[in-house]
């Protein structure tokens, strides 16, 4: 499948500039390892040695949290798009 | 104020990792995605008594405790938040059995909540670094507060907040004339897209790319509270909990205030979160034992405190369980209830995340919680008017009469049948209470 992915300004020294990044993949596991082959050391900044996302990173595929969805086992429909956002909040 | 800032304010430093950062624009660490805050050259400031003369003879806001904060203060931004009310609730301590219950009543703030203190630094850090725009996302207290202090400075203002918002806390915004940008979504959401709009505008967003700014001026409501207790520390505190981020805050302040000995080394207040039980991913985390906290889908009525992802969760549970505190989850219904125990206790009238504070406190207090004669400060941290849909079940309903004393006497006498004290009202110490004319429902010793 062929799926993008919206680079947030903190790893674009990784991506050369990039915004955007079309990979293919089907979960979203197999996008974060798309990208790494592309960009080498992006992977250890998602995620960490046991295979779990970083606590300060959330993903975000077709605007869904994947921690509320199957995490890194999502699934990615033709066309997704995942975004990745570091996790900040407002509220009190 | 007394002479020019002594500010300590020294650089950014990543909460994770450890990772240190020149002062701008900056939230997330470039190596592990923490977050970001201030940190402070303490030793630079001066010993407790030359600091506490300088803070006593600053301005009657949170801008008093300039020294301890990120930036130096602009007035052309400031609307003097702070300095807020610590009310001694003696009444509502009487019914939970509190001798020492203190009220810090954050809703008198220019627009009505504590978001004016964050917004506040962060406005004169979007000054600092030359932003010409001041952004938001809000559950509405904060965009009330962002589009307030954009006219007050004469900066254009974008607000995003969730649509479906109570209508007054649009309308409290929409007054001062910002771009209301009301998205189909969450919190969480708005949150998202937040983040994303941050990183392709050069805007101030005053929660996301100026946090670590924003969330230190949560700090000024440990100080006041220390300096309105004659520099004491509270036993306890009774925070709500959304983000976490005020709760952290406040915590740091107090620990701010012992280091640098303007309070005596007495033991660190026990720190207990409030949240609603249709949003309270935190206070799961803490009944089941786990360090982390696992979203989840708001659905509550206490819509200021409805974040699903908060991001300070996992600094919350560490603050609670090694303070030897709490967080405690209420039902919608209790919340409010808490509202009206407040509001008719006390004379103070807060929003749902105020009812949630004050159904939690309910709760410690009558699971034991606090000692008798302990120091408790509950935070009332918004207004009622911005949530009165939420308010209306539980609000007293006007006796309508024709405009003559014999109507005014035959609703009175009904009033005192109906409270079934008949004689007690008509001696003219009845009021108004749950709808009805009744004698007062307190106790005499109360009045």
């Amino acid at each position: 499948m062929a799926v993008t992915v919206r680079v947030p300004q903190l790893l674009r020294g990784l991506t050369n500039g990039e915004k955007e990044v079309q990979v293919e993949a089907s979960t979203v596991a197999e996008a974060i390892q798309a990208l790494e082959l592309r960009y080498p050391g992006i992977r250890q900044r998602l995620v960490d040695g046991g295979g779990d996302l970083h606590r300060y990173v959330n993903l975000f595929v077709n605007d869904q949290d994947v921690r509320l969805l199957s995490g890194l086992d999502t699934p990615l429909p033709e066309g997704s798009e995942i975004a990745i956002v570091p996790a900040m909040a407002g509220g009190c | 104020m007394g002479g020019a800032s002594v500010l300590a304010a020294a650089g950014l430093q990543c909460r994770e990792c450890g990772k240190t950062f020149l002062m701008g624009p900056q939230y997330a660490c470039d190596a592990c995605f923490g977050p970001l805050e201030p940190i402070y050259d303490y030793g630079a400031l001066p010993g407790p008594a030359q600091l506490r003369a300088r803070i006593a003879s600053g301005p009657a806001s949170m801008w008093r405790y300039a020294d301890l904060l990120p930036v130096a203060h602009d007035p052309e931004t400031d609307l003097q938040a702070g300095f807020t009310p610590l009310l001694h609730a003696r009444r509502l301590g009487r019914l939970l059995g509190l001798e020492r219950l203190f009220l810090k009543n954050d809703a008198v703030n220019p627009t009505w909540s504590f978001k004016d203190r964050v917004v506040s630094v962060a406005a004169a850090a979007a000054r600092r670094f030359g932003f010409e725009v001041l952004a938001c996302a809000s559950t509405g207290n904060l965009a009330n507060s962002v589009a307030a202090h954009a006219a007050r400075a004469g900066m254009p203002a974008y607000v995003f907040i969730p649509a479906g918002l109570e209508r007054p806390k649009v309308v409290t915004s929409a007054i001062y004339h910002p771009t209301i940008v009301e998205v189909e979504g969450t919190y969480d959401d708005v949150n998202r897209l937040c983040a994303q709009i941050a990183d392709e505008r050069p805007w101030a967003f005053v929660n996301v790319n100026l946090r670590p700014f924003y969330a230190e001026g949560a700090k000024t409501l440990a100080y006041e509270v220390a300096e309105q207790l004659g520099w004491h520390v509270p036993d306890h505190i009774v925070v709500p909990v959304a983000s976490g981020n005020l709760l952290v805050k406040i915590t740091k302040g107090f620990r701010e205030l012992q280091r640098l000995r303007l309070v005596e080394a007495s033991p660190a207040p026990r720190v207990h979160g409030a949240q609603a039980a249709g949003c309270s991913p935190v206070a799961r985390a803490f009944r089941e034992g786990r360090e982390y906290v696992d979203p989840v889908v708001p659905d509550t009525i206490a819509r200021s405190l409805a974040i699903g992802n908060p991001a300070d969760g996992r600094y919350v549970l560490q603050i609670a369980r090694s303070s030897g505190g709490v967080v405690e989850a209420v039902s919608d219904q209790e919340i409010v209830e808490g509202i009206a125990l407040l509001a008719r206790t006390e004379g103070i009238f807060t929003e749902t995340a105020g009812g949630t504070t004050v159904a939690v406190l309910q709760r410690l207090a009558e699971r034991g919680a606090f000692g008798r004669d302990e120091t408790v400060v509950a935070y009332i941290t918004g207004m009622g008017l911005k949530t009165l849909d939420a308010a209306e079940g539980v609000a007293g309903r006007a006796v309508t009469i024709a405009p003559t004393l014999r109507s005014f006497e035959q609703a009175l006498h009904e009033a005192v049948a109906a409270g079934g004290r008949a004689g007690h009202g008509l001696a003219g110490n009845g009021h108004l209470h749950g709808g009805r004319l009744q004698p007062a429902g307190v106790p005499a010793s109360d009045r």
